[in-house]
C-alpha cells in the first residue's frame, strides 16, 4: 500500500452511479449489518478508479460503513480481485491451474508475453495491458482460458490468443466465450445428450 | 445411459432461452404453489428420501442438512446460504447453471428456504462469474416482477427474498464457514465447529449453506418423486449428476448423467475419449483437484459415485474429472496443485499455512528429481501432518493429492531422483 512508485491520491469519493449502486448493495443486509456491503462496495469504488483501490478509497468505504479502517484493509488485501495498485486498461488474467495446464496454457503465457512484449506481473509501457496469472476461473472444460476485465475467452490456442489482443489493442471488440465456436460446454464434435435442445 | 427426458438440466448448453420464458416451458415454477401447500415436512422428507448427497464436494445427504434447522425460530431469522464460490480447480457446473438454468437455482432457493424455515437466501458467487451473475440477476428482477418470489412467493402468502452476493477472488470462500465471514463482511477465513450454522451461522443466526447444483435439483425432485430420482444410480449414491471432463479429451464437456456411471464410459461415450485412445491413459482425478488421482488400472473398472471412488481411495467431490494422458509430468501436474494450496491457504492454522509451502518447495524439487529417497517419506509424512489438524478442510485437500501421487506413482518420483543423480555425477 506504500509503494513509493504508486502515485498518491488525496481524495476520493463515489460519484453518483457508485452512490446509487452502494445503496442497492447495503440495502440487502439486515439493519446494523451493512458491514456485509464492504466486499462490492470496494468493488464498486475499484470499478470508479479505473480498476484499483488507494489507500483513499478504502477509507471512503470503511467511513461510508462506518467501519474500522483497519477492517477494511483486512478485507482488501485477502481478496485477490481488489488491485492494491495500478492496473492497466485491458487487465489479462490467465488461468494456469491443471486443467488449463493440461491443455497447454504455456504456450497461451508464451504467447501473450511475445503479443504483449511483457512478463507476467507487469504492465505495457501505453498502460493498455497488465498481465497477471490466475488460480482456476473455472470454466474448466473450456480451457486453456483467459480473463480480460469482465469477460471470459475460452477455447484458446498460441494463434487465437495472438489475434484476440492485437484486436483488443487496435479498439476492436472480439466476441467473447469460446474462440472455436462452442455455444458453451457442450462437446465439439455433436452432441452426445439433450438432442432436442437446439430446436426447442 | 441416462435418457433426455430423465435430465433436470435440459438447457445446461444455453441453446435456449435461459431467462423465464425459455425456462417456463421446461417446466420451471410449474406447481411450486402446490408443494409449497405441502408443508416444511413434506419437502425436507422426500429431499430425504430421494438420496440426495450433497454436490459440492463432501456429499453430505441434502435432505439431513435442511432437517437440522431449527423447526420453530426463537425469534432469530433463519438463511438460506447458496455456496456458487464455484472454484475447485476441473469444476465447472454452478456457471452452467447460473447462466443457463438460473430458474431452477431461484425456484430451489424458494422451496428450499420455506423448508427450512428462511425468509431470506444469500446466493454467494464467485466475482470472476461476472456475466453469469448478469443472468441470474435478471432471472432474480423476473421472479419478482412475477410475483414468484417477494412478499407473496408464487400466491403463497410467504415471504421471500433473493440476493447475489457477489465473491472477490478467494478459494477459501466455498468452505461454507468462510463464506459466512466472508458474508459479514470479513476476510473469509473458516471457523471452527461446533456450533454448528444450523445453531449459529450468518449473523449468528440458524443457516444452512448448499451448493448450487443441490439446490437447482430439488424443485425436479419434488415434481417428479424421490423415487424417480432415487431409481438412478446404486444405493446411497442415487440420482443424476453434472460431470465436467476436462484434460486430455478428444472433446472436454458438461454432462449430467446418471450417478454411479463407469469413469471408462463417461469418457468414451461423452468427451470423445482419452486422446490417442484409452491405452493411452495415465491417470484421471476424478472429483476435482482435492481428491487423489487414479491410475489407468483403476480407471479401467471404477464407477462414478461416492461409494466407489472411496474405496478406490480417492472421492467423487465434485465429480470434475480431469484426464491425464501419457505425455503428461504426473509429477508437474501435482506440483502445480500444491502450489495452487499454497496460494489459497488463508493463513489461520499453523499446519495449513506452513505446510501447503513445505509441499509446495518440495514438489519443485521433485519435479526435477533434486531430492533424496528418503525425501519421498518425509512428504508424505508431512503430508500426514497438516490432514486432519486444521480447522478447515484445505489442509486435507492439499495433502490427498500429493499422497495420492505417491501410492501411484511412487516409482515415477524414484526414477526422476536416480536420474537427477546420475546427471550430475
Amino acid at each position: 500500500m506504500n509503494d513509493p512508485k504508486i502515485k498518491s491520491f488525496d481524495t476520493f469519493s463515489f460519484n453518483s452511479k457508485s452512490k446509487k449502486e452502494a445503496n442497492i448493495c447495503i440495502a440487502k443486509y439486515p439493519k446494523g449489518k451493512q458491514a456485509s456491503a464492504v466486499m462490492p462496495l470496494l468493488d464498486i469504488a475499484q470499478r470508479q478508479h479505473n480498476g484499483w483501490l488507494p489507500r483513499v478509497a478504502m477509507d471512503y468505504v470503511a467511513d461510508f460503513l462506518k467501519m474500522p479502517r483497519m477492517a477494511v484493509y483486512e478485507v482488501a488485501s485477502f481478496y485477490t480481485m481488489y488491485n492494491l495498485s495500478p492496473v492497466g486498461q485491458n487487465h489479462v488474467q490467465v488461468c494456469t491451474n491443471l486443467p488449463c495446464w493440461l491443455r497447454g496454457s504455456d504456450r497461451v503465457v508464451n504467447a501473450i508475453e511475445k503479443n504483449l512484449k511483457i512478463k507476467m506481473g507487469e504492465t505495457t509501457e501505453d498502460n493498455l495491458f497488465t498481465l497477471t496469472e490466475v488460480e482456476c476461473l473455472g470454466a474448466c472444460v473450456n480451457a486453456p482460458m483467459i480473463q480480460i476485465n469482465d469477460a471470459y475467452y475460452e477455447d484458446l490456442d498460441e494463434t487465437s490468443v495472438d489475434i484476440l489482443l492485437t484486436e483488443i489493442a487496435s479498439g476492436g471488440a472480439p466476441k467473447v466465450g469460446s474462440q472455436i465456436g462452442r455455444r458453451s460446454c457442450e462437446p465439439i464434435n455433436g452432441l452426445t445428450t439433450l438432442f432436442d435442445s437446439s430446436k426447442d | 445411459m441416462l435418457n433426455d427426458q430423465d435430465r433436470i438440466f435440459t438447457n445446461i448448453y444455453g441453446f435456449n432461452d435461459a431467462l423465464l420464458h425459455g425456462a417456463k416451458k421446461r417446466g420451471d415454477w410449474e406447481g411450486t404453489k402446490r408443494i409449497l401447500t405441502k408443508g416444511r415436512d413434506w419437502i425436507v422428507d422426500t429431499i430425504k428420501g430421494s438420496g440426495l448427497r450433497g454436490r459440492g464436494g463432501a456429499g453430505f445427504s441434502t435432505g439431513m442438512k435442511w432437517s437440522f434447522m431449527p423447526k420453530v425460530s426463537d425469534g432469530r431469522p433463519h438463511y438460506l446460504v447458496v455456496n456458487a464460490d464455484e472454484g475447485e480447480p476441473g469444476t465447472c457446473k454452478d456457471r452452467e447453471i447460473m447462466r443457463h438454468e438460473p430458474h431452477k437455482l431461484i425456484e430451489g432457493c424458494l422451496l428450499a428456504a420455506f423448508a427450512m424455515g428462511a425468509h431470506v437466501a444469500y446466493i454467494y458467487v464467485r466475482g470472476e462469474f461476472f456475466r453469469e451473475i448478469e443472468v441470474l440477476q435478471n432471472a432474480i428482477d423476473e421472479a419478482y416482477a412475477e410475483g414468484l418470489i417477494g412478499k407473496n412467493s408464487c400466491g403463497s402468502d410467504y415471504q421471500f427474498d433473493c440476493y447475489i452476493h457477489k465473491g472477490m477472488g478467494a478459494y477459501i470462500c466455498g468452505e461454507e464457514t468462510a463464506l459466512i465471514e466472508s458474508l459479514e463482511g470479513k476476510k473469509g477465513q473458516p471457523r471452527l465447529k461446533p456450533p454448528f450454522p444450523a445453531n449459529a451461522g450468518l449473523y449468528g443466526c440458524p443457516t444452512t449453506v448448499n451448493n448450487v447444483e443441490s439446490i437447482a435439483v430439488a424443485p425436479t425432485i419434488l415434481k417428479r418423486g424421490s423415487e424417480w430420482f432415487s431409481s438412478f444410480g446404486r444405493a446411497n449414491n442415487t440420482g443424476t449428476k453434472l460431470f465436467n471432463v476436462s484434460g486430455h479429451v478428444n472433446q472436454p464437456c458438461t454432462v449430467e448423467e446418471e450417478m454411479s456411471i463407469p469413469l471408462k464410459d463417461l469418457i468414451e461415450k461423452h468427451a470423445g475419449g482419452v486422446k490417442g485412445g484409452w491405452d493411452n491413459l495415465l491417470a484421471v482425478i476424478p472429483g476435482g483437484a482435492s481428491v487423489p488421482c487414479l491410475p489407468k488400472s483403476l480407471c479401467d473398472t471404477v464407477l462414478m459415485d461416492f461409494d466407489s471412488l472411496k474405496e478406490n481411495q480417492s472421492g467423487l467431490g465434485t465429480a470434475a474429472v480431469m484426464v491425464m494422458d501419457k505425455s503428461t509430468d504426473i509429477v508437474a501436474a501435482i506440483a502445480r496443485l500444491s502450489a495452487f494450496y499454497k496460494h489459497e491457504s488463508c493463513g489461520q492454522c499453523t499446519p495449513c499455512r506452513e505446510g501447503t509451502g513445505w509441499l509446495s518447495r518440495m514438489m519443485i524439487r521433485m519435479v526435477a528429481g533434486n531430492a533424496s529417497v528418503k525425501e519421498i517419506d518425509l512428504l508424505d509424512q508431512v503430508t500426514r501432518q497438516i490432514e486432519g489438524h486444521t480447522i478447515c478442510a484445505l489442509g486435507d485437500a492439499a495433502a490427498w493429492p500429493v499422497q495420492g501421487l505417491i501410492r501411484h506413482f511412487r516409482s515415477e518420483l524414484e526414477e526422476r531422483i536416480a536420474q537427477a543423480k546420475s546427471k550430475a555425477a
